[in-house]
């Protein structure tokens, strides 16, 4: 067996010490919550060694920082088993208690176990879940295609009707700033379609003028989208980013406890 | 006519011999020699992981139109060469990512030309080879080229570090109002009175997301909140691993505030990872519930604008937070209080006001104001055509 010594380092760092820790915290409240704080900080501490030692150990391909990333994937796989149980068991309390809205859970149990059916069928026929070697989609690949995909898009199409209802709150001119904002929306929103040109269609001498306004309007929308709202956007990425890069010293350093629920001195 | 074929056939005679002594006698004129490349060195690539050796060398001048730098390695003590790329001239580098840490190579750098005959007359001539000195790859211990990044990195951590002594020495920060968080026990207390339920979406990232982090530490205070005034809290998740911590993050909270009793498991809950069927599945939760206070907190996609416009139509007070610009303003025209940017990751200092925490947002203060002083100056370099500021914060 080839004993890596990155693989080592985080085998140590993440599995043994924190299952040991685990067992001395059954003994010691205090030392339970430490554990947590311990494996955040090394967890943190990795991925910033390597951007600046390219060792291999540490940042090569098989090195300690992308190990993490591939046990967060591993670890997601377990959470999303742990989520599904939480699924199954607040949905059938739904059903058996037949609290407000359980045919809702019904629909949504069958359609997990329809759903997964499929998929496991796919797996272990070995057809898989796209389209079967005949061409024909396979009944994992139907739901998707027939169901899923139609279901997705008609949320995804409210948006634009939310779009409109925020819009019409956002620019209602009721102070200095809320006017300022309906100019500007009113301005990109007429430099960004051709809408001074199809006014002029029936009036053919208003034609090159109506294309220049509409030239200079779009002149402006991009002054608009660059100038002021790039400047306050650079702004807000820049506080943002000092911000993250705070929050994540913070947790690295075990002072930020409130992710895992402690307060100060807990 | 008789007399002009005897001439011909003559004329034939005398100018046989000088055509058989052309080749010994006046050779074609010989093809333009190709120069060798200058200056080669192969060395290992600094500055990386490993497994990649560096090769640099000049164009040489009157190189043909052509031409193509062709590269060969071999491995001493073996002279077998064999290829290893063939680049345009003008790159003058090359890294040889096929090369293995622990191996010793000789490279050889020649140039190419198919149009060009060589001494033989035939077509694609070779220039002389240049062969480096022996060359081997290696990982190294540090990235130079990312200097002045740690260098920022530093000096950042330890303005930090010394404003949150400056914090534990007992010094009053002073932190601005924020509103949002400010509504936060209002938004709390007022779902208490009409008895319905807080609802807290932390986002649709994980717990990779920085923002996922911050949404759960704000969550923790929102759970105590909750405990306190014995007020009913909804946490539906998309994302598994934000679901695990912020299950645990809601349990401590309840045990913090002496109400474990209170707590229970449904109140953190897993929906789906489909972006717009939890989408849905919580507009739908939002409709048929209506909760009092909805808390927006995190890092949201396209279902930003859904899930605050449904929120805006049950009546909720509504909270939300994010650092990334592109759906801010969403949650600006449809929510009543929203955290911007940096105000996200103050949240936890600013509604535990522990120093430590405190310490850190004033650090984080001050580090922004060297950054809007060094900003300014570049401007102004940059406008005198002086580019250096610039480039002591370019990264690679």
């Amino acid at each position: 067996m080839n004993l890596e010594f990155g693989r080592v380092t985080l085998v140590i760092l993440f599995a043994i010490v924190p299952i040991v820790g685990f067992f001395l915290g059954l003994r010691a409240p205090a030392l339970r919550s430490r554990i947590p704080i311990f494996v955040g900080v090394f967890a943190g501490l990795i991925p910033i060694l390597s951007m600046y030692v390219p060792k291999k150990f540490i940042a090569g391909p098989t090195g300690m920082s992308p190990r993490l990333d591939q046990w967060l994937i591993i670890l997601a796989g377990f959470a999303l088993l742990l989520g599904i149980v939480n699924v199954l068991q607040n949905n059938m309390r739904k059903i058996s208690r037949r609290e407000k809205g359980w045919p809702f859970s019904v629909v949504l149990l069958i359609g997990l176990f329809v759903t997964g059916g499929f998929g496991v069928y796919g797996g272990i026929s070995g057809q898989g879940i796209g389209i079967a070697a005949d061409g024909t989609p396979t009944p994992f690949q139907y739901v998707t295609n027939w169901f899923f995909q139609p279901l997705q898009s008609t949320i995804f199409s409210l948006l634009a009707f939310f779009m409109a209802s925020a819009a019409f709150r956002a620019f209602r001119a009721r102070n200095t700033e809320a006017t300022i904002l309906l100019v500007a929306a009113a301005l990109i929103m007429m430099g960004r379609v051709p809408l001074l040109e199809l006014l002029a269609v029936p009036i053919p001498s208003l034609q090159p003028a109506a294309a220049s306004a509409s030239q200079g309007l779009g002149k402006l929308t991009e002054w608009i989208m660059k100038t002021p709202n790039g400047a306050a956007q650079a702004g807000i990425i820049i506080g943002a980013a000092l911000g993250a890069a705070s929050m994540a010293l913070r947790v690295i350093l075990g002072i930020e406890r409130g992710y895992l629920g402690l307060g100060k001195g807990e | 006519m008789r007399l002009a074929a005897g001439l011909s056939l003559l004329a034939l005679l005398v100018a046989a011999p000088i055509a058989v002594a052309t080749p010994t006698g006046t050779l074609p004129p010989a093809p333009p020699e190709i120069p060798a490349p200058l200056s080669f060195t192969a060395v290992d690539r600094p500055g990386d992981s490993g497994d990649a050796i560096l090769l640099t060398w000049q164009d040489p001048p009157g190189l043909p139109a052509d031409a193509m730098i062709e590269i060969r390695r071999a491995q001493p003590p073996a002279d077998e060469w064999a290829e290893v790329a063939e680049v345009k001239p003008g790159v003058g580098r090359h890294v040889d990512t096929t090369a293995r840490d622990g191996n010793v190579y000789r490279y050889e750098i020649r140039v190419r030309s198919a149009a060009t005959a060589d001494s033989s007359g035939i077509a694609g001539a070779v220039g002389p080879p240049v062969v480096s000195d022996p060359a081997a790859s290696h990982d190294n211990w540090f990235r130079f080229e990312r200097t002045n990044s740690l260098i920022a990195v530093v000096l950042f951590i330890g303005i930090i570090l010394g404003s949150i002594g400056v914090a534990r020495s007992g010094k009053n920060i002073f932190i601005r109002k924020i509103a949002g968080l400010n509504a936060l026990d209002e938004a709390i207390g007022r779902a208490t009175e009409i008895g319905k339920k807080v609802m807290y979406i932390p986002g649709s990232a994980s717990m990779d997301d920085i923002q996922s982090v911050a949404s759960i530490a704000i969550l923790g205070n929102v759970a105590r909140a909750t405990a306190r005034y014995g007020a009913d809290l909804d946490v539906p998740n998309k994302d598994p691993l934000t679901f695990a911590s912020a299950r645990e993050a809601v349990r401590a909270a309840y045990l913090a505030e002496g109400r474990p009793d209170l707590f229970r498991e449904e109140m953190v809950n897993y929906v789906t990872y489909d972006q717009f069927a939890f989408t849905a599945a919580v507009s739908a939760r939002m409709i048929r519930e209506r909760p009092a206070a909805i808390f927006l907190i995190g890092y949201f996609f396209a279902e930003s604008l859904i899930l605050a416009e449904t929120g805006q139509s049950v009546g909720a007070i509504q909270i939300a937070g994010q650092a990334d610009p592109t759906q801010l303003p969403f949650f600006v025209a449809t929510c009543d209080y929203t955290l911007i940017g940096e105000e996200l990751y103050a949240a936890s200092a600013y509604l535990t006001r522990e120093p430590v925490l405190l310490g850190s947002v004033r650090g984080q203060d001050i580090a922004k104001a060297i950054l809007i002083v060094l900003g300014i100056l570049g401007i102004v370099a940059a406008s005198f055509g002086v580019h250096g500021v610039a480039d002591l914060f370019r990264t690679q």
